[in-house]
Parts: structure tokens; C-alpha cells; sequence
């Protein structure tokens, strides 16, 4: 099994969740989180002192699949959250050794 | 002089709008603080509400409109508890002839208490996020008396010594606004910075509460000024009116020097910038013309900009510009009094230069507001430092680090969920 972590600008996340929902995809986790890479952040200014804001608000999206579904969704998830422009966000994928659902407590691919 | 029903009606109403003034004024300071001081900077505001008013009853409200006990400088004891104040034909001291009352005094007790809760509420703006509950109590209360109490028998009391030179102040100039900018001004000197100005960053945590704030103190100063005239005539109309026209022409300075300085227009600028309006227009309110209420309000509004601009070059914490408005704000239309006021107004003001009255208002002027930056400055500066020799006036760096909201209240001001909390002796 893979971990999918996706960080996307957040008004994406309709699309991303959509694009994902029609491959199948049963479950996600979205949290707010911010950071920066090579979009940098902006300055806010209040009675004439400046500050300067190097995180940008964005959305992470979790997802964990099969191996041999990982590769589509994240075609899937690049397709929907691209607009072309910096600060589109990133995509990466981690080994997976166990997954459980805590209800019936099944394991591995049916605990998905 | 009898006592008029419609003049009274309009200064009990008065007096409940300059109440609102303060809750007004701690939602303008309250949104510009860091969230987790949000609470100690309302709280430092509404105690005022409940401090003040006791102390006016007991005796402040005597020390300021009582028996003068000589030169104009105090009143005594002679209202201690609001002694006979009910009673029907009571006269206060120096309210005979032009300036009789034709409200009750205790109407005119009420309207006064409001300016003497609001007025120390100002200057909070300045110590804010690290001034110790504990400190700011006995701070309030004797600021109260010594400095508040004096400067409104010298310049609102008819038997004060500067009313009685012919000073002009016609809501609070002096007594207000440049009495608590000088003594915020005093006390940070005291106090210090906040730990991590002017390197960390202390952005406003809500500038809705602050645009909310600055829509109640708006508000409120149509009561403050215009109830002033003590009347429910036309010149509380004039005063009504340039209130609002310096408070809208302060805003629209204020922006546009932003905007030409190169930064946008912000809405914490045009929240100053109408306060700032209000502040410099509060002394002329009844004494001007229509039109000074607009230049009056250009002027603040560019003044005060530029004094919060100098403020980093001094290099002392007025965390909210209380000094960069109510001290300079107050100084401007102060000062401006003595250019603008018109007998044509106001029978019972004066003629400044420009009404061709000569500098002769202007001097008086210079030494009305000379006098209460003096004598605040000194007492607020001694206060300040008996303070803090004795019960200390900050909080500890941890304290001040974790907010006054937890360290001095044990309160939150924005609850996200009440998980891991649990009840205590459940």
C-alpha cells in the first residue's frame, strides 16, 4: 500500500477530491497547513509597518491506496490541482506497511 | 434658570452614548492586540466602568465640580457621595449667569462620569500586553484623582483657573485627550517596551473588532460633543455637525497619504484616521464653523499619520498610538481652537486669528495645553514609578509571553473546542 500526501492551493480541493472520488477512491484526509517553496508569501502593512508573511495557506490531502492504484491517482490528483502557475504544490508517495480499520478491525488491502 | 425638559432628555441621552463610548473603544483597542491579549485589553477597558464610577460618587466628582479650594486649582468635599446633589434648586459652583444649568445636577453628574470612565480607558491603548492587572487597578484609581480630578476642575469647572482665563475647551481637548496621550506617554516610559518590539511581529488579530470599535466611538462622540452644548439646541447641532464632517475629512487625509506614500488604503487607516478626526475636533466642537470642522479634520488626520510614522525613530513601545493620536490629535484641534473659534458660533467662546480675535486665544490656548502636559507628564511619571517600586507594574516575561488573557484573567478569548479540557471537582 502507498501514502499519498498532496499539498495544493486550497480553492483546488473540489477538483482533487472529484478527480479522486471518480477513480474510486474510498476515503481522504484534508488538513489546512501552510509553508512555502518557490511561491513566497506577501507583506501585510498596518499604520505603516510592514510585515512580511513567508507562509502561504494550503491544503494537504492524504490518501492511502494499493500499489497498483497509486499511480493513477496521482496522475489524477497532478490533472485536477495544475493551474500552471507557481505555488501549485507538490505531490509524494510513501510505503505503507499496515493499514486497520478500527470498527471490524480488518487489515491491510480490505481496511481500505 | 429652570430647569428644561428637552435640554435635559438630550443630555441623558448623551451621557448614555459617551458610556457606550468605552466597551466602543475596548473592541477598537481589543482588535488590534495579539489574540491571546484580547481579554486582558477589554477588561483594562470595562473596569474603568466600574472603578471609576464608585470613585466619582464617593468624592471625584466633588474634587472636580465642588467648592474651589483656592485658585482654581481643586474643588473640596462639599459633594462627597453626592451629597445634596437631588435636592430640587441645588447650584453647582461657577454654573450661575451665561453658563447656569438648565439640566439637574445629577443629569449633569451622570454625563461627566462618562468622560472621567473613558478618558483613562485611553490610555491603554498604550501599555497594552504587559501591564499587570494588579498594578493597573491602584494606577486607575489614583490617576483618577490625581490627575483627571485637577485638570477637569481647571479647565471644565467655571471655577477653574484656566476656564477662568479663557482657555476654550469645549468636550475635552485638554482634559481628555492630550491628559491621557502624555500620561500614556509617561507611563510606557515607566513600563517599557512589549518583549520582542520592534523585532517581532504584532500584527492586529481582528480589525473587524477594531472597524467595529471605531463605529461605536463614532457614535458615541455625538453624545460627547454635542452633548457638551449641554443643551438640546443649535449648538449642539453645530457641534453634532462638525464632529461628523472632521472625523469623515480626518479619514479621507489619512488614506490618501497612505495611498501616496505608496501603501494601499487600509482599514485600520481609515479607522485612525477617523479617530483622529474626533480627537482634534472634540475642543472646537462648539466653537467652530462648519467649514474649520473640515479643515480641522484634514489636519489631524495628516498630523497623526506622520506622528505614528516618527514613533519608531523615538524608539518607545505606544503599542496602539495613543500619543500618535490623542496627545497630537488633541494638541491639533487644542491649538486650532485658537485659530478657528468664532463668536458668531458661540457668544460664550472666543474669536481666534483667523475670526480676527488676534493671538490672544491662541496664547491661552498654548498655556492650557502646556499645563496639562505638564502637570500629567509629572504626576503620571511619579505614579508610575511609586507603582512599580512597590507592587511592580509588568507582568513576568512568562506571563507576557503565554498573554494576559490566561496569566491575569484565566480566561481564553477564543475557545476552539474544549478538547483535553476537563471539570475541576466534578
Amino acid at each position: 500500500m502507498r501514502l499519498i500526501t498532496a499539498i495544493i492551493k486550497p480553492f483546488k480541493l473540489d477538483d482533487v477530491k472529484e478527480a479522486l472520488r471518480g477513480l474510486g477512491v474510498q476515503g481522504m484526509t484534508v488538513s489546512e497547513v501552510q509553508g512555502f517553496g518557490r511561491q513566497r508569501g506577501h507583506t501585510e502593512v498596518y499604520r505603516g509597518a510592514e510585515y512580511t508573511v513567508d507562509f502561504v495557506p494550503k491544503v494537504r490531502v492524504e490518501v492511502v491506496t494499493d500499489d497498483a492504484d497509486a499511480g493513477g491517482v496521482v496522475d489524477a490528483l497532478v490533472t485536477a490541482a495544475r493551474t500552471d502557475k507557481i505555488g501549485d504544490g507538490k505531490v509524494w508517495v510513501l510505503p505503507v506497511e499496515e493499514v486497520v480499520r478500527i470498527r471490524t478491525g480488518e487489515r491491510g488491502h480490505d481496511a481500505l | 434658570m429652570e430647569i428644561d425638559a428637552g435640554n435635559t432628555a438630550w443630555v441623558l441621552t448623551s451621557a448614555a452614548l459617551v458610556l457606550f463610548m468605552t466597551p466602543g473603544l475596548a473592541f477598537f483597542y481589543g482588535g488590534m492586540v495579539r489574540s491571546k491579549n484580547v481579554l486582558g485589553m477589554l477588561m483594562q477597558n470595562f473596569f474603568s466602568m466600574g472603578l471609576v464610577s464608585v470613585l466619582w460618587a464617593l468624592f471625584v466628582f466633588s474634587l472636580a465640580f465642588g467648592d474651589d479650594i483656592g485658585g482654581g486649582l481643586l474643588g473640596g468635599f462639599d459633594f462627597a457621595g453626592l451629597k445634596d446633589l437631588a435636592t430640587a434648586g441645588v447650584q453647582l459652583p461657577g454654573y450661575v449667569d451665561d453658563f447656569a444649568l438648565t439640566i439637574p445636577p445629577l443629569v449633569f453628574v451622570a454625563f461627566q462620569l462618562m468622560f472621567a470612565i473613558i478618558t483613562p480607558a485611553l490610555i491603554t491603548g498604550a501599555i497594552a500586553d504587559r501591564m499587570k492587572f494588579a498594578a493597573y487597578v491602584p494606577f486607575l484609581g489614583l490617576w483618577l484623582v490625581l490627575v483627571y480630578a485637577p485638570v477637569a476642575h481647571w479647565v471644565f469647572s467655571p471655577t477653574g483657573w484656566l476656564f477662568k482665563k479663557g482657555a476654550l475647551d469645549f468636550a475635552g481637548g485638554t482634559v481628555v485627550h492630550i491628559n491621557a496621550g502624555i500620561a500614556a506617554l509617561a507611563l510606557i516610559l515607566v513600563l517599557g517596551k512589549r518583549r520582542g518590539w520592534p523585532r517581532d511581529a504584532m500584527p492586529p488579530h481582528s480589525l473587524p473588532l477594531t472597524l467595529l470599535g471605531t463605529g461605536i466611538l463614532w457614535f458615541g462622540w455625538f453624545g460627547f460633543n454635542a452633548g457638551s452644548a449641554l443643551a438640546a439646541n443649535g449648538l449642539a447641532g453645530q457641534a453634532l455637525i462638525n464632529t461628523h464632517m472632521a472625523a469623515a475629512a480626518a479619514m479621507l487625509a489619512w488614506l490618501l497619504v497612505e495611498r501616496v506614500k505608496g501603501g494601499h488604503a487600509t482599514t485600520l487607516g481609515a479607522a485612525s484616521g477617523a479617530v483622529a478626526g474626533l480627537v482634534a475636533i472634540t475642543p472646537c466642537a462648539g466653537f467652530v464653523s462648519s467649514f474649520s470642522s473640515l479643515i480641522i479634520g484634514l489636519t489631524a488626520g495628516v498630523f497623526c499619520f506622520l506622528a505614528i510614522q516618527a514613533k519608531s525613530k523615538f524608539g518607545y513601545d505606544d503599542a496602539l498610538d495613543v500619543v500618535g493620536v490623542h496627545l497630537v490629535g488633541g494638541m491639533v484641534g487644542s491649538l486650532m481652537v485658537g485659530l478657528f473659534a468664532d463668536t458668531s458660533i458661540n457668544s460664550l467662546g472666543g474669536d481666534g486669528l483667523f475670526a480676527g480675535g488676534g493671538a490672544s486665544l491662541l496664547g491661552k490656548q498654548f498655556i492650557a495645553v502646556g499645563a496639562t502636559i505638564a502637570w500629567s507628564f509629572i504626576v503620571t511619571f511619579i505614579l508610575a514609578k511609586v507603582l512599580d517600586a512597590t507592587i511592580g507594574l509588568r507582568v513576568p516575561p512568562d506571563d507576557e509571553d503565554q498573554g494576559l488573557d490566561l496569566t491575569q484573567h484565566a480566561e481564553t478569548g477564543y475557545a476552539y473546542g474544549e478538547l483535553g479540557m476537563g471539570r475541576v471537582g466534578a
